[in-house]
């Protein structure tokens, strides 16, 4: 099993993603370099969170027309796992992986804070180690964040159970208070269409350890490895 | 040929521009009594082409591919010689 964690010019939370996979959950993951080619040696690729080319134009837009997005689609398209986190998941929605996209927050300013997630779905590569409905304790560390799609869309997702997680409060109660950015209907991550690509805002990977106060995310990765051994 | 091309890209009418409110806040601590008011991001580009119509399709494509968001955003083209 072999993990791929991408890295762009200004991507600044790879490591912390090689850092989980290796050394917390103990699977084997490379740093892969955008100029790269994907190759097809592996099990799961991990968009990192930063700022992918300044934001420039809107954030992940510019790294979604790179080369290796098209490694990374059609390793999608051939049941790999993908996993976009906050710049990431930007770059996932430009380059089309999911519906939708992430916009300025409600208020435009960076927020960086502690939520709480709402488990939407147990049933996908990225969330069967969770509970449907459980409260989970991840932060969040974003500009454009905002989840927007139209309404037909959004009906489809939800009919298909297609969003992972709400922003919610302590209680799991899906309010207005909750929603730090204004994401259409709290939404925060997002699957695509075979649910192997996850799309999500919050930092998983900085929830994967009790000494940092939470180790909420690291079950999403362990999701994703039980998948992957499933299929092996 | 050469064309000057202006390419506008603007958020879709209805859709929320929070840049745009807390300007329009600021001006109205500054005495501005404004309402109404939205962003835009302007691109000015030299073309090539054959004639005026090829150059606002590239323009179109470049909107299409790259410089707007289908999601979210209306582009406008203009073509000068």
């Amino acid at each position: 099993m072999r993990f791929a964690v991408v890295q762009f010019g200004g991507s600044n939370c790879d490591r912390d993603v090689h850092h989980v996979l290796e050394s917390v959950c103990g699977v084997d993951a490379d740093l892969v370099w955008y100029k790269e080619r994907l190759g097809n040696r592996y099990d799961a690729v991990v968009i990192p969170g930063g700022f992918s080319y300044g934001d420039y134009l809107r954030a992940g837009a510019i790294a979604a027309r790179t080369p290796i997005m098209a490694d990374i689609i059609g390793h999608a398209g051939a049941g790999g796992l993908v996993l976009g986190i906050c710049n990431g998941a930007q770059i996932g929605a430009e380059s089309g992986l999911v519906e939708g996209t992430f916009t300025m927050n409600r208020t435009p300013k960076f927020i960086c804070e502690w939520v709480h997630l709402r488990v939407e779905t147990a049933d996908s590569a990225f969330t069967s180690a969770y509970r449907q409905g459980e409260v989970i304790r991840i932060p969040i560390a974003h500009k454009e964040g905002r989840f927007v799609t139209t309404p037909d869309v959004l009906e489809r997702m939800e009919r298909e159970g297609r969003i992972a997680f709400k922003f919610c409060d302590e209680q799991g109660a899906v309010t207005a208070e909750s929603n730090p950015n204004g994401s259409l209907g709290n939404i925060t991550g997002i699957l695509g269409k075979e649910n192997n690509v996850l799309m999500m805002m919050p930092h998983p990977e900085r929830a994967s350890e009790d000494i940092l106060g939470s180790a909420d995310g690291k079950r999403l990765f362990d999701s994703m490895i039980a998948h992957i051994e499933r299929r092996e | 040929m050469k064309f000057e091309v202006q390419i506008t890209i603007a958020l879709k009418e209805g859709m929320l521009d929070p840049e745009a409110m807390a300007i329009q806040h600021a001006l109205n601590n500054l005495g501005f009594a404004t309402e109404g008011l939205r962003t835009a991001s302007i691109y000015r580009i030299t073309l090539d082409a054959p004639t005026p119509e090829d150059a606002r399709a590239t323009a179109m494509e470049m909107c299409e591919r790259l410089l707007a968001n289908p999601v979210i955003h209306d582009y406008h083209v203009e073509v000068a010689q």
